[in-house]
């Protein structure tokens, strides 16, 4: 087994599998046209080279840059590693053709790096088979990750007999020009989707403030007071967090029905902080925990009461903590399902996630739905990359320490 | 001479600050009780009560009065009914006052009586669908139109009200009776365990993948980690519809994609069959959590000491050996906590599989029970009674996870 003539063939194969198959799917995702990834096929050729690159040691040598361009050139025949239909255009095969070789000869390279052709040690072999699962686990989290999100923006601009006609072509007739958009203009015009969009923002926003203003004095009692029932408290906010959302949805429908507080966004307001006020309070008590106490007692003996304190001196003190607990707030806010789907009947006063679930009827096209999933996602999206570094660590907290 | 002793009990500084500390907690107390607490203690009642959607409108009398005829054959009627048709209303009165200028021009008869100008009637109970109607002719002193408006204007006050079934003190055990009846509860159990120990397992098991990966700096690495982290931003209800449309039997590219390649000669109906769906709704639980355990996974990875693999390597530990005896025995401590966190989560989970699947297919866990029962079948009562279950459940598992965490974690 631990034989460079045995290791790399054995990866060679394994790979060019691999890369067939990603080839194949981004192949046929991104022009419809039929293209198949053959398995046996890809095992052979696979085999032979990754024989010859364990074989041949120098970088770029002849015989593997040949292997390489035969292996792309084997799929305009029908042996090669992906098997290419009819009625490809000459730029998708040229395509194919060209990824095949490029990736498998610089991956190979990579892959089987100063692997002797003779026997191997421990770690060349281990170090082997980890550069393989390193580059299979790439190709395969990037592509269940962006597989639906492409899917997603992709299906919203389409029109619902281009998918019927062939589901898997997504390639953009871009002559249309702004027609494009036309389920999302449809959204905004015919369905209030500006309306959903601005309720969500300021009902994630107020959520937001109430929860800070609620958690902020309570996490920092909790992290610098010494009190009967302290410990006992600090537990059960992590045990509030375990309760499932769906058991308290029902008595508070019970009770929102009675009192008339369902179909309002004041009821809305006033149920999302106390959902995300555990989370928040528990986050920013670590937080609290963290900070030095010198600094404070420092303001105490200066004369400044607790609350200035806390204002003055804490609170600035842990403006990061601060943004990471908001946005992470916001984000359970923005997402929120569940209780709005219960609560809101009247579609004038849907959240965002309550309009898109209004789409999800055989009446309304596909592609309306998947417009509306995209303008659920964009803004949640772009403030999470605008500000990964603080979203990480908020989600980081917002669970267990780590 | 008295030696110095040490202030026992709790001095007035501890107790000052005892005091602020339970303040700042008050807003927070008070507001959660109200939404946890409260709602707990309800639906443990409610369980215990034959309670359905329709009760949520309790059985009331309803009035209108009006002011009829002219001349000399006016008349102030009240017209009376029963809001339900089948329950009966008890102590139905009402009272109202004749407006200035108005004297009746008969006897006033049972049930109602005259005091001066105000009017009283009691009807006692008014049977399920009953309707009632008092007239008492009247003479005015000015005009008809506006005495009309005077007596449309004024709302009789009402009184009486139906058994409320929330607030008496009858109990039964209907609804754990038809929760736990037949093989139906013991599936929905079955789903839900599957649902959760391999959803949990799964995540955790991609996410330490996911973590192996990216735990070495490179450019372009944050990107990578953020672009990992999506399927866990987006909103689910987004990604639950993606993945209805990606593998839709008819218009999904899923299935295109499995029929183009020869692997299958059918389009599936991946959310509509028995097993598959079940495995599906996993799936899509592995898919959407696996970010959250690879985040914690590498959070903690990246604070392991690294002189411990420089010690290793100068050992000569392979890079296996550093991963199975020294990576995991330090993560093992993260690793369960996860476990058991999102054991407890998944447990939870509503949301994706009733966006997913509804609960069709052989997808029902006790979370979309609860919505099952008390908004499908509109039985309240009965979604309580699952809810309660679910309780006892947690309760266990949080037993559990307390026991565990404070060793591990020393909380």
């Amino acid at each position: 087994m631990r034989n460079g003539f045995v290791t790399g063939p054995l990866l060679g194969a394994l790979w060019l599998v691999v890369i067939a198959t990603t080839v194949a799917v981004t192949m046929s995702f991104a022009t419809g046209a039929a293209f198949r990834p053959q398995v046996l096929f890809s095992v052979i050729w696979g085999a032979v080279a990754g024989l010859i690159y364990v074989r041949f040691p120098v970088r770029h040598a002849t015989a593997r840059l040949g292997v390489a361009l035969f292996l792309g050139l084997s799929c305009l025949t029908g042996i090669g590693p992906v098997l290419i239909g009819s009625g490809t255009t000459l730029l998708a095969l040229l395509i194919t053709v060209g990824s095949i070789a490029l990736v498998m000869h610089l991956s190979m390279a990579e892959i089987l790096k100063e692997l002797p052709f003779g026997e191997l040690t421990r770690h060349e072999y281990e170090d082997a088979v980890i550069r393989f699962c390193t580059g299979f686990g790439y190709i395969f989290f990037t592509a269940i990750v962006v597989i639906p999100f492409y899917v997603m923006v992709m299906t919203s601009l389409k029109s619902q007999q281009a998918l019927l006609q062939n589901p898997l072509d997504f390639s953009l007739d871009l002559s249309q020009g702004t027609a494009l958009f036309r389920s999302y203009t449809e959204l905004f015009r015919d369905f209030n989707f500006g309306t959903y969009l601005w309720t969500s923002f300021y009902v994630s926003v107020l959520t937001v403030f109430i929860t800070l203003l609620f958690s902020v004095p309570g996490a920092y009692a909790v992290a610098r007071f010494r009190f009967k029932g302290q410990k006992a408290f600090s537990r059960s906010i992590l045990l509030i967090y375990m309760v499932p959302m769906i058991v308290l949805a029902l008595p508070i429908y019970i009770a929102f029905s009675l009192t008339g507080l369902r179909n309002s966004i004041l009821g809305i307001v006033m149920i999302y902080p106390v959902t995300t006020i555990p989370v928040a309070l528990y986050m920013l008590q670590g937080y609290f925990r963290g900070l030095p106490t010198e600094v404070e007692e420092a303001g105490l003996m200066d004369g400044l009461s607790r609350i200035s304190v806390i204002w003055k001196i804490t609170l600035p003190l842990s403006l990061p903590a601060l943004a990471s607990v908001s946005l992470y707030v916001f984000m359970i806010a923005w997402n929120e399902f569940l209780l709005a789907f219960m609560l809101l009947d009247d579609p004038s006063k849907f959240t965002l996630t309550r309009g898109v679930t209004m789409l999800n009827s055989s009446e309304i096209p596909r592609q309306h739905l998947m417009a509306g999933a995209v303008i659920a996602t964009v803004p949640i999206m772009a403030l999470f990359l605008g500000l990964e570094r603080f979203m990480t660590k908020g989600l980081t907290a917002g669970s267990v320490k780590g | 001479m008295s030696s110095a002793v040490p202030p026992t009990g709790t001095g007035a500084l501890a107790k000052r600050e005892a005091r602020l500390a339970w303040a700042l907690l008050a807003p927070t107390l008070i507001s959660v009780s109200l939404v946890v607490i409260l709602p707990l203690l309800a639906i443990i009642w409610i369980s215990f009560k034959p309670f359905t959607l329709s009760d949520l409108r309790p059985p009331a009398p309803v009035v209108r009065e009006s002011l009829r005829g002219s001349g000399e054959d006016l008349r102030i009627e009240y017209r009376l009914r029963n809001s339900s048709q089948e329950i009966a209303v008890a102590g139905v009165t009402i009272s109202d006052t004749l407006p200035e200028g108005m004297t009746p021009t008969s006897e006033i008869t049972a049930p109602c009586q005259l005091e001066g100008r105000d009017l009283f009637c009691d009807f006692g109970t008014l049977e399920g669908g009953q309707r009632e109607r008092i007239r008492i002719p009247v003479a005015i002193d000015g005009e008809a139109e506006s005495f009309e408006n005077l007596v449309e204007g004024s709302v009789p006050i009402l009184t009486g009200s139906g058994p409320n079934i929330l607030t008496n003190f009858e109990f039964s055990l209907e609804n754990f009776a038809r929760v736990f009846d037949g093989s139906e509860f013991w599936g929905v159990l079955w789903v839900t365990l599957f649902y959760t120990v391999f959803g949990t397992i799964g995540a955790l098991v991609m996410g330490l993948f996911a973590a192996l990966l990216l735990n070495k700096s490179f450019r372009g690495q944050g990107f990578i980690r953020g672009l990992y982290l999506f399927p866990y931003v987006a909103p689910v209800i987004a990604v639950a519809f993606t993945w209805v449309t990606l593998f839709d039997p008819f218009s999904g590219s899923a299935n295109a994609l499995l029929v183009q390649m020869g692997l299958s000669e059918d389009p599936i109906n991946f959310f509509g069959e028995r097993p598959l769906a079940l495995i599906m709704v996993t799936v899509f639980e592995i898919w959407r959590y696996f970010p959250l355990s690879f985040l914690f996974i590498l959070a903690r990875m990246q604070s392991i000491d690294s002189s411990m693999y420089e010690a290793a390597d100068m050992d000569g530990a392979s890079p296996f050996q550093k991963f199975w005896l020294l990576s995991i025995p330090q993560l093992l401590g993260i690793l369960s906590v996860l476990f058991l966190l999102r054991f407890i989560w998944t447990f939870n989970k509503f949301d994706d599989i009733f966006l997913l699947t509804g609960g069709n297919a052989g997808t029902r866990t006790l979370t979309v029970n609860v919505y099952e029962q008390a908004f499908a079948i509109s039985n309240i009562g009965a979604g309580a009674a699952v809810a309660v279950v679910i309780l006892m459940c947690l309760l266990a598992f949080s037993f559990v996870f307390f026991r565990f965490i404070s060793r591990e974690e020393g909380l």
